[in-house]
């Protein structure tokens, strides 16, 4: 039998926030399946920032707490430390990772803290109404850029690649795309085990949709997850070759 | 022939002994002077004590927020900081008042605005008990000596994690730096520390962002109705020389200890005054203020800022019916010759 919900969700906030068709809830899903398959419900404890991630406050059976916008890494890098032995995920988009709280990823990165930081690149700030973010990609428009993001505002920002710079050989960095769930599942689960089972920093950017903000239907929305494909690179970054970290 | 050596102890070496005493388990801290060498003193500690953990982290508000994380796994945790990083740390107070964290702060006050002086101040009472974006229900300790650093550090933590509000303790730059002789007084008993993310079977969720009006004001209702029920618990103050006098000093912290020497000399010179000293300056002990500052002619708000004593105290009392004289030099010292100049010339 194919299962459509994964168990550890909180059956009593379902139906969930999100709006419809929201990248989110496509990719917290197999976050749940994946804390199901490892069987590590009593053990996650999941920290969520602010951004369409707040949303998520009571979405699934486990310890679950809302921080500051920015603030999800250092707050979960805190109770790693008083709880070694729990699976402490950062959940947060990609203003909340790559612009407020960048500094702070960067450095959990840095030092292989073992905590787990799942960011959704919805490539805008879509829980304040579409604003331009690093990750906006070069002539997009949003409500900050209305003639197109120039130049001067910088390309999109590759967050992944910009981390695996500073990070330990042994922590996982990848970028994976929802319009695969089953390699979004596949990812979340190697993220998860390289905290796990080498106590290591593991951080995975997933390219998603907002279709409230970029005003796309079901087939727009792909069509732009598509671009996002192409011009952000899909996979796992790994270590470069001379580095010893 | 060698003379026995008294050690001599800084007010920041004072905090980390108390700390310990008080059962701190972690610290997270970003250097900043005049409080760096509590962070130094922690680390010192911890590498002959497994059970202290301690992250230098990248900035003040990673370090609040890291105490935040490691309180919700159950450690006592803790931060120290000064000036810009207490204003920075004002991110993690308002996280921690709205979730009832008992989080501590240890701040060791600098001139300001800005980067100002790194020596000392009294400007960040307002910031200390009002700062954030919330209601200021944070316990404000202000202590005035390296004796009281010690017994007040580890009153901070019993309070903080008494009553579950954020409790931050004032010193400043002189008291942070000097150094003197220092015996711990008798300890109180810590209070132990749970953890708030137990996952039982049914799940903890922590969250401070609401949809509805309503739905948070009732949960700001809760926490400002425990605040009313406690302060009165809470708030402490010292008195000197009260009974006959017919004026007050109001100070708190290190012009406090000033105007304590500043009442002897008047009364030498048969000036009938006395000393109020809040050592809470969020609540303030107001019971007392309003009892001792009854039928008197005179008070006089002495302090190293711009009147922020005098707001917290002229909004408690109640019904006083004589003159109120503020004397402030904001960021600077006073002596207690200096104290008596000032209130004989007026
Ligand atoms: C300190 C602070 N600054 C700004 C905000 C307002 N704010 C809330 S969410 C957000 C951006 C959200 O964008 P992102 O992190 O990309 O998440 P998304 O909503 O796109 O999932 C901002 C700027 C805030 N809550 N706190
Ligand atoms: S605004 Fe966008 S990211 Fe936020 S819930 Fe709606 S679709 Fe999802």
């Amino acid at each position: 039998m194919i299962e459509t919900m994964p168990k550890c969700w909180n059956q009593k906030t379902k139906p969930h926030f999100f709006c419809p068709g929201c990248g989110h809830a496509i990719i917290l899903k197999q976050l749940g399946f994946v804390i199901d398959d490892l069987k590590l419900e009593q053990e996650v404890k999941f920290f969520i920032d602010i951004g369409c991630s707040l949303l998520a406050w009571n979405f699934y059976n486990f310890d679950t707490v809302q921080t500051h916008h920015g603030r999800t890494t250092p707050t979960a890098v805190g109770y790693k430390m008083a709880k070694p032995k729990k699976v402490v995920i950062g959940y947060m988009g990609d203003g909340g990772g790559y612009a407020i709280g960048l500094q702070s990823v960067l450095h959990a990165a840095f030092r292989n803290d073992p905590v787990t930081i799942i960011l959704v690149n919805n490539e805008n700030y879509a829980m304040t109404g579409g604003q331009m973010a690093p990750t906006t990609m070069p002539n997009e428009i949003t409500t900050t850029t209305p003639t197109g993001k120039e130049v001067k505002f910088g390309p999109g920002m590759h967050g992944p690649e910009l981390i695996r710079n500073i990070a330990s050989d042994k922590a996982y960095i990848a970028r994976t795309s929802m319009s695969a769930p089953e390699a979004v599942k596949i990812a979340i689960k190697k993220a998860i085990k390289t905290q796990i089972e080498n106590n290591a920093f593991s951080f995975l950017e997933i390219l998603s949709i907002c279709p409230t903000n970029w005003k796309t239907d079901a087939e727009g929305s792909f069509e732009r997850l598509k671009m996002a494909e192409s011009y952000y690179h899909i996979g796992e970054i790994p270590p470069q070759k001379s580095s010893q970290k | 022939m060698q003379k026995n050596v008294q050690k001599l102890y800084s007010g920041n070496e004072v905090i980390v002994l108390a700390a310990i005493e008080a059962g701190a388990e972690a610290m997270f801290g970003y250097p900043i002077t005049p409080s760096s060498e509590i962070l130094q003193g922690w680390i010192e500690s911890a590498s002959s004590n497994r059970n202290l953990q301690f992250l230098q982290t990248e900035d003040e508000t990673s370090a609040g927020f890291a105490t935040i994380g490691s309180i919700l796994g159950g450690k006592k945790a803790f931060t120290a900081t000064a000036g810009p990083g207490h204003v920075l740390m004002q991110d993690p107070l308002s996280m921690a008042e709205n979730l009832r964290i008992p989080f501590v702060a240890i701040v060791m006050q600098r001139g300001g605005p800005s980067t100002g002086t790194v020596n000392y101040s009294q400007q960040e009472v307002n910031l200390a008990a009002f700062g954030g974006n919330g209601d200021g229900l944070r316990v404000v300790y202000s202590a005035s000596s390296i004796d009281e650093l010690y017994s007040l550090t580890i009153k901070t933590f019993n309070t903080a994690w008494r009553y579950k509000f954020p409790s931050i303790l004032l010193g400043d730059g002189y008291l942070a730096k000097m150094k003197t002789k220092f015996s711990p007084s008798k300890s109180i008993r810590p209070i132990k520390s749970t953890e708030m993310l137990e996952g039982k079977k049914n799940p903890t969720y922590l969250r401070n962002c609401f949809s509805s009006e309503e739905e948070f004001g009732a949960e700001l209702d809760k926490n400002i109705a425990d605040w009313n029920r406690l302060r009165s618990q809470i708030a402490e103050s010292e008195v000197y020389k009260i009974n006959d006098a017919s004026e007050i000093i109001i100070a708190h912290g290190l012009v406090a200890q000033a105007s304590k020497e500043a009442v002897e000399i008047m009364r030498n010179n048969r000036r009938k005054i006395g000393l109020f000293k809040p050592i809470t300056l969020n609540p303030i002990d107001s019971r007392t203020l309003n009892k001792v500052s009854s039928g008197k002619k005179k008070i006089y708000i002495v302090e190293s800022s711009r009147n922020q004593l005098s707001h917290i105290i002229k909004y408690e009392l109640d019904k006083f019916c004589g003159e109120i004289v503020e004397i402030s030099k904001p960021a600077q010292g006073f002596t207690a010759k200096e104290i008596v100049n000032k209130i004989e010339k007026d």
